[in-house]
């Protein structure tokens, strides 16, 4: 169970939000709203760690993520605004490296499955700089189908994305919310989850 | 899928960084070019007079060496940084630490290693005693890798700076003033006779504490320029 309480955040001098709480429940999805600037990306970096709240707790099953560092590491997955993939590598050294990075360990014969899966067919062994900008984001993506990360962060997840990506996307996080998973997001584009009802969070 | 411990952690990251130099060349390339260029400008610039030759040798090439390897620093973060792998990296769940040092280390082998390598056929240019070459040599072998370390705390510091290419020279050249002074004085002790061995020991104790204090410095700063 993820756990923020009265967060306060700010960039420069500028206060982007205070007061901030919510609770994200096992199995539970959550959309975090506003207008650009509004720091929606603000408050999923603080999420992860990368920015320290001005004020707040941030728990993660009742302890504080500062204390945990390492283990709620392993327990999250965040996916940018930056698809974090190297050019001069094949999309499938990608998945590799980046899931090594993430603590797991996967073989080839996973890793093609998994950017199969993402429709990435026969692109698996190219160099990620002649792919296009979607099938470079559905690089980043296919890290969603590796490892066993409980708590999903996901930054605008749907750029560059083609209608059947959104469609496979969409299904992902159904199974990730269906086996007990958390998920907290932020996108323009309208997003269904089967019947799973979406919370929001609005960043005035 | 099952859980990669802290030292295949370290493989992973050094290999990686290793594969994308490979895939990158000439980026390896220009800093050896680099380094070849400025050890052979002094001859042509001083003259050719065999003794100031032999006995400016080793300073030319520690401070080629010193120059050189800060070509590189500047990309050793900020490529991570740009494309968002770096984000990545501050989630692994090892520590982050680990992480930064299998960079330094692929840093090193990259940008330091072909130096030393290079170093005894320059110093020939400068007819240095076949001794002279060896420390040199050796002096280089355990000296580079500091400056790679120091050099990774710079570039943690000055990441996402603008014009921080300059900034991390000014930080880190100073830092590295006392393996110069050592491995300079390794080189000149046998020249007049006497042992190398304590010149050497000194740059061997600052790669130890450099060892297991800079990968720890550098994740601090790392986090911070993150924020």
């Amino acid at each position: 169970m993820l756990e923020v309480s009265n967060l306060a955040c700010s960039r420069g001098d500028h206060l982007l939000f205070s007061g901030l709480s919510l609770t994200l429940q096992s199995g539970q999805i959550m959309q975090v709203q506003g207008e650009n600037g509004k720091g929606k990306t603000s408050l999923l970096r603080t999420l992860c760690g990368f920015i320290l709240p001005d004020e707040g707790r941030i728990t993660w099953y009742g302890d504080d993520v500062r204390d945990l560092s390492e283990e709620y590491f392993a327990s999250l997955l965040y996916l940018g605004h930056h698809n974090a993939i190297k050019d001069e590598l094949s999309a499938l050294e990608n998945l590799q490296i980046s899931a090594g990075l993430a603590g797991i360990t996967l073989d080839e014969r996973q890793a093609v499955s998994a950017l199969r899966r993402l429709g990435l067919k026969g692109r698996e062994r190219l160099p990620t700089k002649v792919l296009s900008q979607g099938q470079r984001r559905r690089v980043a993506l296919a890290r969603l189908l590796v490892g066993n990360a409980k708590l999903w962060v996901l930054d605008e997840p749907l750029t560059a994305l083609d209608v059947g990506a959104v469609a496979l996307i969409q299904e992902l996080i159904g199974e990730h919310l269906g086996k007990h998973g958390m998920v907290i997001f932020t996108t323009h584009q309208p997003l269904v989850i089967g019947d799973i009802e979406i919370s929001r969070l609005s960043l005035l | 899928m099952n859980q990669l411990s802290v030292v295949h952690l370290l493989v992973l990251v050094v290999r990686r960084d290793l594969l994308l130099a490979m895939r990158r060349r000439a980026d390896v390339l220009t800093i050896l070019v680099f380094f070849i260029l400025v050890v052979s400008l002094f001859p042509l610039g001083v003259g050719p007079e065999m003794g100031m030759l032999r006995k400016m040798a080793p300073g030319v090439l520690w401070v080629a060496a010193l120059l050189a390897s800060m070509l590189s620093l500047g990309r050793l973060f900020s490529a991570d940084y740009l494309d968002g792998t770096l984000e990545q990296m501050m989630l692994t769940p090892q520590s982050l630490s680990v992480l930064v040092l299998g960079k330094m280390i692929a840093h090193w082998l990259v940008s330091g290693l072909p130096l030393v390598l290079m170093a005894p056929v320059l110093g020939l240019q400068f007819d240095m005693p076949a001794q002279g070459l060896l420390v040199l040599m050796i002096g280089l072998l355990i000296g580079t890798p500091i400056l790679s370390m120091l050099g990774a705390i710079g570039a943690a510091l000055t990441l996402g700076l603008r014009g921080g290419g300059v900034l991390l020279s000014l930080l880190v050249l100073p830092l590295c003033i006392p393996v110069l002074i050592f491995g300079t004085g390794a080189v000149e002790a046998v020249a007049s006779g006497l042992s190398a061995v304590s010149n050497l020991s000194l740059i061997a104790a600052l790669l130890m504490l450099c060892l297991v204090f800079t990968p720890w410095v550098a994740a601090q700063a790392l986090r911070i320029s993150m924020e």
